[in-house]
């Protein structure tokens, strides 16, 4: 192959390779360059070298940092879970208390209905076709002695 | 007995195959990445991966296009990896754009003529630089390896027109470079 012409063997292939004298020496050029650099560089002796270790300072940083993170996050988390555990606990708590005192107090009102009435029926007056038994009784029988 | 002269004929191939294609390749790979050390490596990865698929390779293609192909797809590789691994601290052994056009044959040239050259190859190195990744592998592998489109589409797995279209494009940038218009 023509090194120095790169338009030779490209010629008729592609338009835009159509170029000028300028450009296609200085691509000629550019050929021999790589070329040349790349022959003492495949010929030189490779030298030993410790094989690449992994940046264990960035991964261990960077690991400690997603780890505090995460934990800053999930703490916050738990706390607030553990807050809004805690307010549903005690609202329920408050609302139990609630019913109880309002089952109470029904239940102290139908007691005191009951009392009333019992009241009412054991106050009610001597009928009038009794009277003179009632007179009959001494007040000590009267009162139960 | 036969298996085993088999396996010896493979073996004398795939070693001429080597011997005649290694420098090629690593020329690709060093004008790819102006990194040496990368540029080995990823040889003898390339040759590494050839050896172990050298029994499906067919000969549909020639053997440098094959060997080429492996070569540009290791490559992308190696650079998709080095996007991922972005907590990696960024560590390239690339030499600068003057270290590269210092590798310039003298000939029959005077110290003028030779700076001159320097300084277009210089200028042509710029242009690469600035080329996307696929602009580059067409161009390079059409103005350093000297390979014709159909089989620049082959160890690319483009198609001619879209080859074509990347080195109009990488034309069209060294052209800016150089001050020409298209």
């Amino acid at each position: 192959m023509n090194h120095n012409d790169p338009n030779a063997k490209m010629a008729g292939q592609e338009d835009p390779e159509k170029l000028g004298p300028e450009l296609r020496e200085a691509l000629g050029d550019f050929k021999l360059s790589v070329d040349a650099w790349s022959e003492a560089m495949i010929s030189r002796p490779r030298e030993a070298k410790a094989p690449v270790r992994a940046n264990w300072n960035a991964v261990t940083k960077w690991a400690l940092g997603c780890a505090v993170f995460a934990g800053t996050v999930s703490s916050g988390v738990y706390q607030n879970h553990k807050q809004v555990e805690a307010a549903k606990v005690e609202a329920a708590r408050i609302a139990e208390q609630q019913r109880e005192m309002e089952a109470a107090r029904v239940a102290k009102v139908n007691e005191e209905d009951l009392m009333a009435n019992i009241d009412s029926d054991v106050a009610r007056q001597v009928p009038s076709a009794l009277q003179p038994l009632a007179s009959l009784m001494t007040d000590d029988e009267a009162q139960g002695n | 007995m036969i298996k085993a002269t088999a396996e010896e004929v493979a073996a004398q191939e795939f070693e001429s195959i080597v011997a005649s294609h290694r420098p090629q390749i690593f020329r690709f790979l060093l004008a790819s990445t102006r990194d040496v050390d990368l540029a080995e490596t990823l040889t003898q990865d390339c040759f590494l991966k050839a050896h172990r698929n050298w029994a499906s390779f067919r000969g549909e293609s020639s053997a440098m296009t094959w060997l080429m192909r492996i070569a540009i797809n290791l490559q992308k590789d190696h650079w998709r990896n080095r996007r991922i691994q972005f907590w990696r601290l960024t560590r390239t052994n690339a030499v600068d754009l003057d270290e590269a056009s210092d590798w310039l044959p003298s000939g029959e040239r005077s110290v003028e003529q030779r700076m001159l050259a320097r300084e277009k190859v210089a200028k042509v190195w710029r242009s690469v630089e600035n080329l996307s990744e696929r602009q580059r592998t067409v161009f390079l592998l059409r103005f350093v390896e000297e390979m014709d489109l159909k089989e620049i589409a082959a160890a690319t797995g483009m198609g001619e027109g879209t080859v074509k279209a990347h080195l109009s494009r990488a034309l069209g940038r060294v052209r800016r470079e150089f001050g020409e218009t298209q």
